[in-house]
């Protein structure tokens, strides 16, 4: 697993809440702007050079810049949807962790969504075929020795006599 | 002289591989052994020849013959001896020898050890495995050389190896991976000599079960120790980003996972012939596209450095080996399909089919997402990342399914059991999780997926424990001591129970995987010497930074810090970064201390000369990482309990094996 995302579904909620401080505190009365605050912005951003590397670990001198960018930015007061959006609108989504769910990018969201319908509908239909059909009928123990490799019969009433049902499945 | 000698080899492996190919139709067509023979005998010997233009590159790279440019890109005068050894595959066209060194010895084992038990495959076998050979050696030899001279001047120093490749991590990584890699191409190609042959029944299947669990050990252990190698040197804090490169890898892990499992329901009960057929198919070519995808850089990754014009190349042998795979399966399908039925939803079948299902799953969004970015490229000309937020949201509940089939499924019995016997032996399990989830939210921990996720890991841990008490017991049972028993109850079935082990690493790991996801805490800071940080228990005082030279062109910066765990002194960590001064490139290396519950794990992310008692460091605390590496070696042990050949019991099955194959002839299948 990744880096951690585990504020995520507070994360509209601190945007708000920041907003809503924003609003009221009057301009310059501001904290001075945390390394902690910075990263928490630059870590769903990747710049367009240092492919595949968040900005918040990027060592490169081209992310340092839009480290401070963001800091520049929040010290202002713009919040961390706004910065995003600023980076998106000169650099283009590329610098979104993952693509915006708009336009033609709705399909990286919707396609997993779509084969995952289609298989469970393909899978529902194949296990509803098997219970109609003749075949399967408790197997004839004379057809599955003829068969070359299903030793094991249908487990009779003794289920319960684990030892000799373990011997049984271990007689490859 | 020496490399011209290594190009010839390389050439003349390239031609008996050829060679190969053509003879085995021949001795398929005449049906005569001799040429099989012959055939056979090429492929193997690839091997040698493979081997001694790997030790012809070796000489070069440590005489420093900076005249090749792949000695001059790779290594320096300055650098260790066994980095000089492990430049070998320190780069594109080295790689790829090396690849193809795996990929003969593979061939070579496998020809000669199966020759007497596979005789009416083998023709076809070399066949399959010769095509792979030659488009790989091909690459090596027109595409790739090692052994090109640079034009001009010889340079007096090579540029060192990526510095990224200097951790000994490096050394073990890459051939861990290309062993899994190169191994998934034996079983492709018993399973395309049983569909070209027409031999279904399944002796391809016995013959390739220890490969397709070496092949696939070899795999495990590449992304594992992969992983690590990330959390040491690339510092991050985390093991894993969802990169292209590392899901390249991941990918037919996958695919071979499931058909580890499923292969066992066409065994016990002759089902799913086609549908294996297919998973083994889909492997081989997973592989090649991940190979692809790491060498070809044709999707951006932090492996870059490995990138190269190859694209296209394998882009086609992919395009002819699925349209090989395809025309064969296409042809026997008839023969694939089999009479055996599933009968109930709660079978062992079943839920071999579920797993199937849900690693089929795992593997097409992870898929999807790693080739998404070329998709909308092509159709939007607009690039776009695809990381870890997408992987998570979608991988996750699937992981979850997949942990909790891990602890029910142990549980059906083949053909059909009964529901009311499964929920009476589920029941206390899920109480007893529940228990603990309790526990949990007393303590605080409110992420609900946190605590779904220890939910599911501890019922299934618990089941998975009692499969081995109730083994264990079945045996005492019969007079047995508790020791005596539960080494006979592996002994008797080393893959069942080495199973079980794997699925109590990856349980272990699950836990450790939790516990850093959900619970990693950071925070970064600038110090002044003197000055201290606390995160969590542990509470940091910067010392002061000491510049000094290390190996070859290294400048290293190293941080001292005192690190205190509740008040006590529990030692200094010093992260560093290191530049390498010809190439200009830094490398950040953490330090941690590390404990059975959390690693604190420190890196200086800035500091220079002119504020020299000043540093900015980040600091991540990382709740039970130890439990993914913990859980990895039980992984990594389990995998050899089943991989593990026993000798007597090989002689019986291929005894038996003998008596099979007469079998269908006589009850005419």
């Amino acid at each position: 697993m990744g880096k951690p995302r585990r504020d995520m579904a507070l994360f509209p909620l601190f945007v708000l809440l920041v907003a809503g401080i924003l609003f009221v505190m009057p301009a310059g009365a501001q904290e001075p702007v945390s390394d902690d605050d910075v990263n928490r912005v630059a870590k769903d951003l990747f710049c367009p050079v240092c492919e595949n590397t968040p900005l918040d670990t990027c060592p490169t001198a081209a992310c340092q810049d839009w480290r401070d960018e963001i800091r520049t930015q929040l010290a202002v007061g713009k919040t961390d949807a706004e910065i995003q959006q600023y980076f998106v609108d000169r650099y283009g989504p590329r610098v979104l962790s993952a693509p915006p769910r708009e336009g033609f990018n709705w399909l990286v969201w919707l396609l997993p969504v779509a084969l995952a319908i289609a298989g469970i509908a393909f899978f529902a239909r194949y296990l509803g075929g098997l219970r109609g059909k003749p075949g399967a009928e408790p197997a004839d123990p004379t057809f599955t020795v003829t068969q070359g490799s299903a030793q094991a019969p249908p487990p009779a009433a003794g289920e319960d006599d684990y030892v000799s049902r373990i011997e049984k499945e271990l007689r490859e | 002289m020496i490399a011209d000698l290594g190009f010839a080899v390389v050439l003349i492996a390239f031609l008996s591989a050829i060679y190969a190919a053509i003879v085995s139709v021949i001795g398929a067509r005449r049906n005569d052994e001799r040429w099989v023979a012959s055939a056979r005998n090429a492929a193997v010997a690839t091997f040698p020849l493979l081997l001694l233009a790997s030790g012809l590159l070796i000489t070069l790279l440590l005489q420093g013959d900076f005249s090749v440019d792949y000695v001059y890109q790779v290594s320096s005068r300055e650098m260790p001896t066994y980095l000089k050894v492990t430049a070998l595959w320190g780069g594109q066209a080295g790689g790829l020898l090396f690849w193809n060194l795996l990929l003969a010895a593979f061939t070579a084992t496998a020809m000669l050890r199966k020759w007497d038990d596979q005789r009416p495959l083998m023709p076809y076998a070399i066949l399959v495995a010769s095509l792979t050979q030659i488009f790989f050696i091909g690459l090596v030899a027109f595409v790739e050389n090692p052994f090109s001279r640079i034009p001009g001047l010889i340079p007096a120093d090579g540029r060192g190896l990526n510095p990224l490749l200097r951790h000994p991590g490096m050394i073990i990584h890459p051939p861990m991976l290309y062993l899994g890699f190169t191994g998934f191409t034996i079983p492709y190609v018993f399973a395309m000599a049983a569909l070209i042959s027409g031999k279904l029944d399944e002796g391809w299947i016995r013959t390739t079960r220890r490969w397709t669990l070496v092949a696939w050990l070899f795999l495990s252990l590449g992304l594992i120790l992969g992983g690590r190698w990330a959390y040491d040197v690339l510092g991050w804090g985390g093991y894993w980003a969802w990169d292209p490169v590392e899901n390249a890898s991941f990918i037919p892990w996958l695919s071979g996972t499931a058909f580890l499992h499923s292969v066992i329901i066409q065994e016990k009960r002759n089902m799913f012939k086609g549908w294996n057929m297919f998973l083994v198919i889909a492997t081989y070519l997973l592989v090649i596209l991940g190979t692809f995808i790491v060498r070809s850089g044709v999707i951006s990754s932090v492996h870059s450095f490995a990138q190269s014009e190859i694209g296209p190349l394998f882009f086609g042998f992919l395009g002819l080996m699925i349209i090989f795979s395809v025309y064969w399966v296409v042809h026997r399908w008839d023969e694939l399909s089999t009479e055996n039925r599933l009968e109930s939803l709660l079978s062992r079948e079943a839920a071999f089919l579920f797993n199937n299902f849900v690693f089929i799953g795992i593997l097409v969004a992870t898929l999807w997402g790693t080739l998404y970015p070329i998709i909308s490229e092509l159709f939007t000309n607009e690039k776009v990342t695809v990381g870890p937020p997408f992987y998570n949201k979608v991988n996750g509940p699937l992981f979850v399914l997949l942990l909790l089939l891990m602890g029910i499924a142990p549980l059906t019995m083949w053909y059909r059991s009964s529901a009311q016997r499964i929920g009476m032996a589920i029941r206390w399990p899920a109480l007893a999780a529940l228990v603990v989830v309790g526990a949990l939210i007393a303590f605080g921990i409110d992420s609900w997926a946190a605590l779904l996720g220890l939910w599911v890991v501890t019922f299934s841990l618990i089941l998975t424990v009692i499969e081995f008490v109730k083994g264990v017991r079945a045996r005492m049972k019969r007079g047995e001591s508790p020791w005596a028993a539960f080494s006979n109850l592996m002994a008797r079935n080393r893959r069942r129970y080495g199973g079980y082990w794997i699925h109590l690493g990856v349980l272990v790991m699950a836990f450790g995987i939790i516990g850093s996801y959900f619970f990693q805490q950071e925070t970064q800071i600038r110090l002044r010497a003197g000055e201290s940080l606390s995160l969590g228990t542990y509470t940091m005082t910067f010392n002061g930074v000491r510049q000094y030279p290390g190996l070859d062109d290294l400048l290293i910066k190293e941080a001292n810090l005192s690190i205190t765990d509740n008040g006590r002194d529990v030692g200094t960590l010093t992260p560093r970064t290191e530049l390498y001064t010809r190439s200009g490139q830094p490398m950040t290396i953490p330090s941690l201390r590390s404990t059975i519950e959390e690693d604190f794990y420190v890196i200086m992310v800035n500091w220079e000369t002119v504020l020299a008692n000043e540093a900015t460091f980040r600091v991540f605390l990382n709740p039970l990482i130890n439990w993914v590496w913990a859980g990895g070696l039980i992984f990594v042990i389990g995998t050899l309990i089943a991989a593990w050949p026993s000798p007597a019991r090989e002689r019986v099955a291929a005894s038996a094996r003998r008596r099979i194959a007469l079998g269908p002839a006589l009850g005419g299948d």
